[in-house]
């Protein structure tokens, strides 16, 4: 598994040595912490889950600072355990995988886990459109403006028959909330990785917002 | 945030291109292709009528007159390896950030004055 939370910070062009330009999206991903591993004993399937974003450690209740073994023990608590090398984070996110063995708590990833020309899917929650119509929500062409007509120029037109069907057809296209879902833009490749900053540039685009939380993981159709 | 967006990758500096301003005649090499394989060096000489100068989709836009008085213009991108080298010939008077009121001028209406830098 490879796999990194970050940050989409915006889109950018590289170019390469003959000019040719990319479009890329470029996310500030890492350092992520494995928090926790899950194993088939304990939780009844593997996956590793990983934490990412500074926060203050008095924003974390005690049950999440606990979590990520921020506390000591002490004699009320005589099992607590205490995680090296992990700090208070914002954001935690389960990575399904088979190779646990590779994983332990504590461990730190970067962006160096992936190489330039890897295939990647980055998922993400996309921007919330409210409640759209079907000319924005599903690019229906909409009414004429002109010879007569009045408020018809963004209508979804007829929705179904009288006779012979009799209703509404289930999952007709109609005017609805959009966006703010989460969304996968797959097998998007890696154009530049940047170790120092934690940075990380991929060809296309990415749903979400700047500023937006993102998951990179390794392409599952690649 | 922004910040780091503009200082990500690419951003040596080419050190073929020189101070430019919006009205100067220029000359730009520029690396093209021809056919499959072989590569030439080819030179366009106008006025800069537009310079975005910021970002990593830093470019300027030449406008010349080709034959039979026709208006050509061509946007290099300041970023990209193909630019070899810009020789400014020219600099001029200008009040415009961007001189578009030069599409509509032909002639002797269609010349800026120059400033000279000593």
């Amino acid at each position: 598994m490879k796999g990194l939370l970050g940050v989409k910070l915006g889109m950018s062009q590289v170019f390469d040595e003959n000019g040719v330009v990319t479009p890329v999206t470029i996310i500030q991903a890492g350092p992520c912490y494995v928090t926790q591993i899950k194993t088939e004993e304990t939780d009844g399937y593997t996956a590793v889950q990983l934490g990412f974003g500074e926060v203050k450690e008095k924003r974390l209740s005690k049950g999440e600072k606990g979590h990520l073994g921020l506390l000591a023990p002490d004699k009320k608590h005589p099992h607590r355990k205490q995680v090296n090398g992990v700090t208070a984070v914002r954001h935690l996110k389960e990575f399904r995988t088979k190779d646990i063995s590779e994983y332990e708590v504590g461990q730190t990833l970067n962006v160096e886990q992936f190489e330039i020309g890897d295939k990647v899917d980055v998922s993400g929650r996309s921007k919330g459109r409210g409640f759209a119509g079907v000319v924005k929500r599903y690019g229906f062409a909409g009414g004429i403006k002109t010879h007569g007509q009045s408020d018809r120029w963004r209508a979804p037109g007829s929705i179904g028959a009288t006779s012979g069907t009799g209703h509404v057809f289930k999952g007709k296209k109609m005017p609805g909330h959009m966006g703010s879902q989460r969304l996968t833009a797959q097998n998007l490749e890696v154009m530049r990785i940047d170790p120092e900053r934690n940075l990380i540039a991929v060809k296309g685009s990415v749903p979400g917002a700047k500023g937006a939380l993102v998951t990179i993981r390794q392409a599952a159709k690649g | 945030m922004s910040d780091l967006l503009l200082k990500t990758f690419d951003n040596e500096e080419n050190e073929a291109i020189p101070e430019l301003n919006v009205g100067d005649d220029v000359s730009v090499h520029v690396r093209i292709n021809v056919g499959q394989r072989n590569e030439r060096t080819q030179l366009v000489r106008g006025t800069i009528i537009r310079l975005r100068n910021s970002g990593n989709n830093r470019n300027f836009t030449v406008r010349r007159i080709a034959t039979n008085g026709i208006g050509v213009e061509r946007t290099f991108l300041l970023n990209s390896p193909r630019i070899e080298k810009i020789d400014v010939q020219r600099h001029a008077y200008v009040r415009q950030a961007n001189l578009y009121f030069l599409r509509d001028r032909t002639g002797k209406s269609a010349r800026l004055r120059e400033r000279r830098v000593y």
